[in-house]
């Protein structure tokens, strides 16, 4: 690897890293402003234009704080699970392709931290990973709520990946069919999302080629399934407040505690990053190219991936501000009894109906 | 180079947790030390240029297999350091024996540097990042899927076993 080529990579991480930083700045704020309208309250409103500053004196407050370490922690892993809590968060969001790759000179720029052939199994092992913060920091700070909590995670993430990985599995044998040969890469997922679904019939040339038309069902799965991954309402009985305080948070202050904070926000984003870029087409939409100018068309791509990921940001913040938390049993029983066999009926039925199309009727 | 460092790295992080697993005291840290091992040995498939199997490897033993370990670890409450008996009087000495061997045949195979007994292992290099998966699922598919089948369902039978044993010794009490 020659030194510019191991440059842009390193550009290309660190861009990607700083945007991931700003937009969960924005998104700590968005949450508390969405939330407080929802229940006819301003939110934050004193710190800079509409309180947008608001997260910085926050971030601020809790870097100089001091961080309490309990008598009884086992300090090791103690000290390393808000470690284990961001690492994920960050290195998942290192898959999602946030803009059309461009040419410098001869050069292909891709606006994504790293285009893996593996990049959905990637998002899986580091999404699975990201339990063990919690797991860890519940175990190690050596009180009970924070253990009830990091073994209702267990479980949790368990239950729910299992679903998650089901409709991506859908997702993967749909996009097989629209390309040449299957594959795992994000990029590639993108781009064989791009134009209409014109082709099939005229009638649907307006209508973008994004895989939530064909795989809805697997689209509301999967949004069931990252709602849990990330333990955010309704399914935030790793950390529900009014049984466990604040679950396996509640030992950590300071900067630890600020590091899983940061993470969990990091995840909702990474994790709508995902759902926009396997169902709703990432980056992809109409560029204008040769009406406008050549930076504005270059930029739009980035433009419509923050959109289409924000709108899933946004639902996200709406459950919470709407929906009441789950019972731990009835978790457990829309988890494998609901959304599992959901899944696998889809990818059977998805499956069926694609190799149809395909090949024809068996029997013909 | 890049590649070398790597490998130091990562070999020596695969050791670290293999004497973590049985040195600890306490059954978390052991698990945590089997989590170090098998991860390092994901970045060093990495390093083989066989991203699949890191990538399951990942998903399947770090993910699924230790964090289930870890739940039953908390739920059952091992978690407390304990003194155990040794249950196998002969195992210390025998383990020593075992190891003092390997290291000796280690040893004299280092110094004598006579490999020629070892198969030339045929290398052929996978076009790297594009490619694997690809190759992988043909295989899986065409040659083997027979076997590929086979060990779905048996994998499915353990599972639905295992329920149905579990239900079994419920009912009777």
């Amino acid at each position: 690897m020659s030194w510019p080529e191991f440059g842009i990579i390193a550009l290309r991480v660190v861009v990607t890293f700083v945007l991931l930083l700003v937009v969960t700045v924005i998104n700590v704020w968005a949450e508390r402003k969405i939330v407080a309208d929802m229940q006819s309250r301003i939110g934050p409103s004193r710190a800079g234009p509409w309180g947008i500053l608001q997260t910085v004196a926050d971030g601020l407050k809790l870097f100089f704080k001091e961080s309490v370490i309990p008598r009884k922690v086992e300090l090791g892993l103690y000290l390393l699970a808000p470690f284990l809590a961001i690492i994920p968060a960050f290195l998942i969001f290192m898959m999602v392709p946030w803009g059309r790759p461009f040419m410098i000179g001869d050069y292909e720029v891709t606006l994504q931290g790293a285009d893996l052939n593996i990049g959905l199994l990637f998002i899986l092992a580091m999404s699975s990973m990201a339990v063990y913060a919690v797991v860890l920091a519940g175990w190690s700070s050596g009180s009970k709520y924070p253990l009830l909590g990091g073994v209702r995670a267990t479980a949790q993430a368990i239950s729910y990946e299992a679903a998650m990985g089901l409709a991506m599995v859908a997702v993967v044998v749909f996009t097989a069919t629209q390309g040449l040969g299957g594959t795992l890469s994000m990029a590639e997922i993108v781009e064989r999302q791009t134009g209409t679904w014109g082709d099939i019939s005229p009638v649907l040339s307006f209508v973008p080629r994004w895989n939530i038309f064909p795989q809805i069902v697997a689209f509301i799965i999967f949004m069931i399934a990252i709602v849990a991954e990330t333990n955010r309402a309704p399914f935030d009985l790793v950390e529900a407040e009014q049984e466990l305080v604040g679950g396996f948070h509640t030992e950590y202050s300071g900067m630890r505690f600020a590091m899983f904070f940061l993470a969990e926000y990091v995840n909702i984003f990474s994790m709508s990053a995902i759902a926009a870029t396997l169902f709703l087409g990432g980056w992809a939409g109409p560029t204008f190219e040769g009406f406008l100018p050549g930076l504005i068309s270059g930029l739009l791509p980035t433009i419509y991936f923050l959109i289409k990921t924000y709108a899933i940001v946004f639902v996200f913040f709406w459950l919470r501000a709407t929906l009441p938390r789950l019972r731990y049993d009835q978790l457990m029983t829309l988890g494998w009894k609901g959304l599992i066999p959901a899944a696998l009926v889809w990818l059977v039925i998805s499956t069926v109906a694609i190799g149809f199309r395909q090949f024809g009727a068996p029997w013909s | 180079m890049a590649e070398s460092i790597l490998f130091v790295l990562m070999a020596v992080g695969a050791l670290v947790g293999a004497v973590t697993i049985v040195a600890a005291r306490n059954p978390v840290y052991s698990a945590m030390g089997l989590l170090g091992t098998l991860f390092s040995m994901a970045v060093l498939y990495v390093l083989q240029l066989a991203h699949l199997v890191a990538a399951v490897q990942v998903i399947v033993y770090a993910g699924a297999v230790l964090t289930l370990f870890l739940f039953v670890i908390m739920l059952i409450g091992v978690d407390k350091s304990e003194d155990w008996d040794e249950k196998l009087p002969y195992q210390r000495a025998l383990v020593g024996g075992l190891g003092g061997l390997i290291a000796l045949f280690a040893g004299a195979l280092t110094v004598s540097d006579d490999f020629d007994w070892v198969p030339a292992a045929t290398i052929t290099i996978p076009e790297a990042t594009n490619g694997t998966i690809q190759a992988i699922a043909e295989l899986l598919f065409t040659d083997w899927v027979l076997a590929f089948e086979a060990t779905a369902l048996l994998l499915t039978i353990a599972a639905a076993g295992a329920i149905g044993l579990a239900h079994y010794r419920r009912g009777q009490e």
